[in-house]
């Protein structure tokens, strides 16, 4: 697996929001099947830089390539061309993205939540998708629950439920922003289970987190960003228990480890 | 002190009976006044479903019902281009509803009818007509009306879609849809819970307003009741035939957009909120069962 090409390269990413630099060149690798943790004091640049990944953002300098491919923009004769909307929408299909305030779309059934971007963007036909919706709802344990509407779950299962709603559209990358931040203490687990379980599976992840537990116990790899650069990065045995940066070493203080 | 078995006095509200009192004998006097007015009630019931005054009816149904679809069909696309990124749409989004909304309905209407003064034929390029043959009343209406009512709801729209949380936009581009997609399919179905509301009142506004086509000769509703009553001068009579009309279908709009607004407020509550219907039943066995409970 070491041959492949990676699942997410990013190369010297810079984005600012007016004279503010919030990434200052950010250079990060993904092998595929891999899973990333990024952690960091908020305001540090972390959602920022996920959301450039399936172009959210647009960035200012750099490149990003996930599967190889070039976001946001097509290269041709030595020149790169900012791309149509209808070409970003391709890209994105592949990305999947979950969000901290969950981001369900509050007039739909669960249901119709997980089949809307298989039919509508992928064109896939109803049955179909609604087979493959309710596989996924049971792999995130709420099959039950289809005919919902979204406000009337807990915190726990709307984010659930944004899961099988990302990976409906069979995703190569899969990018978690703070999923658990919104949620109360003791619906923590049963998301973070579900992560666990996805990256048993093989799927590559990005994930943004304060979960120190689940980055030391999930990620390959973990990066530690503040002020818009990456300070430290490796994997999490040697972040969690020999950090060598100080500013690495008074966040992981200050979250308690 | 054992006060078990004290029987409870409610409080006597009697500043109620007095006020209570004094507005049913202030109607008493109103309606006094009505009977014993020289009003000739018969001729109010010959002329109700007077065939002449129902056409007039209807050409007032049909001209708010089509201007409102003009006026929701405008205020969705200005709305688009006021809250778009390029900047030319925005200000000219901002221009229309500056002149449509800055200036008397009754003007507008007036400047449509006389369009032809300025502009004595029409010229499309494969087709040429003269003015007055195309700006009937019906058309000088129509468009006074409608595009004077996409202006306000242009802002309504508007005011819907900003309503939209923006991680809902977030979440359907991951989803790899495109912006037209997702104010189709995501935005819009939510922003109508907000827009339903002022839309109700806009549409009844609207259908009152309509009687101002009466001035450029559009035989709708109150224009009829006059041509009726210059000649056989019952004025009171027909006015009063005109309100109870209006009054009806004002009433029947009411109820419609209470319908409407249960059809969008779907997943806005946790339980999921209960049919005009299902109420009535759940009232009705609520007092049949403490009817029961007394016996």
């Amino acid at each position: 697996m070491n041959n492949r090409p990676p699942m997410l390269q990013a190369q010297n990413v810079h984005k600012s929001y007016g004279r503010n630099e919030i990434l200052k060149g950010i250079d990060l690798e993904v092998a595929t099947g891999e899973v990333m943790c990024l952690i960091g004091p908020s305001g540090s640049g972390k959602s920022t830089f996920l959301r450039c990944i399936n172009h959210l953002e647009r960035i200012d300098q750099g490149r990003i390539y996930v599967d190889t491919k070039l976001i946001g923009g097509r290269i041709h004769k030595g020149r790169i061309y900012e791309q149509r909307e209808a070409e970003i929408c391709r890209q994105r299909m592949d990305i999947g993205m979950v969000f901290q305030h969950f981001n369900l779309f509050p007039h739909m059934t669960v249901l119709q939540n997980l089949i809307e971007g298989p039919v509508r963007v992928k064109k896939e036909n109803r049955e179909s998708a609604v087979e493959r919706a309710r596989k996924l709802l049971d792999r995130v344990g709420l099959k039950h629950l289809e005919a919902s509407y979204p406000k009337q779950l807990s915190g726990g299962q709307q984010q659930r439920v944004a899961i099988a709603r990302s990976l409906a559209m069979a995703p190569k990358l899969m990018l978690f922003d703070e999923p658990t931040s919104a949620l109360d203490p003791e619906l923590v687990g049963e998301v973070l289970a579900v992560m666990k379980d996805l990256a048993e599976s093989g799927m590559t992840m990005v994930v943004v987190t304060h979960e120190i537990g689940f980055a030391r116990g999930v990620a390959d790899q973990v990066v530690f960003m503040d002020e818009g650069v990456v300070v430290e990065a490796g994997a999490p045995t040697k972040i969690f228990a020999n950090p060598e940066n100080d500013r690495t070493k008074g966040f992981l203080v200050n979250v308690g480890k | 002190m054992n006060t078990e078995n004290y029987e409870i006095v409610p409080l006597r509200h009697y500043g109620r009976w007095v006020s209570g009192a004094v507005v049913i004998f202030l109607l008493v006097l109103i309606v006094r006044a009505f009977v014993q007015g020289q009003i000739d009630w018969p001729v109010i019931g010959e002329f109700f479903m007077a065939p002449v005054l129902i056409k007039g009816l209807g050409n007032t149904i049909i001209i708010t019902l089509l201007a409102m679809i003009m006026g929701i069909a405008l205020g969705v696309i200005f709305a688009v281009m006021r809250l778009s990124d390029n900047p030319v749409t925005r200000w000219f989004a901002g221009f229309y509803i500056w002149i449509f909304r800055g200036t008397p309905i009754y003007l507008q209407l007036l400047i449509w009818f006389n369009l032809a003064l300025v502009f004595p034929t029409v010229n499309l390029g494969f087709w040429e007509g003269r003015m007055v043959d195309i700006m009937t009343p019906f058309f000088a209406a129509l468009l006074g009306l409608g595009i004077n009512e996409g202006a306000y709801m242009t802002e309504i729209v508007r005011g819907g879609i900003l309503s939209v949380d923006q991680g809902q936009l977030d979440a359907a581009s991951s989803l790899g849809m495109t912006r037209l997609q997702a104010m189709k399919r995501i935005v819009l179905p939510q922003a109508m819970r907000v827009i339903i509301p002022p839309m109700g009142n806009e549409f009844i506004g609207l259908l009152k307003t309509s009687s101002m086509a009466s001035a450029i000769a559009y035989t709708e509703l109150l224009h009829r009741a006059q041509m009726i009553y210059f000649v056989n001068a019952k004025v009171m009579e027909l006015l009063i035939v005109a309100t109870g009309w209006y009054l009806i279908v004002v009433t029947i709009l009411s109820s419609l957009q209470t319908v409407i607004e249960n059809r969008f407020a779907k997943g806005q509550t946790r339980n999921s909120a209960p049919s005009l219907l299902r109420n009535v039943v759940r009232i009705m066995s609520a007092r049949r069962g403490m009817a029961g409970g007394a016996r």
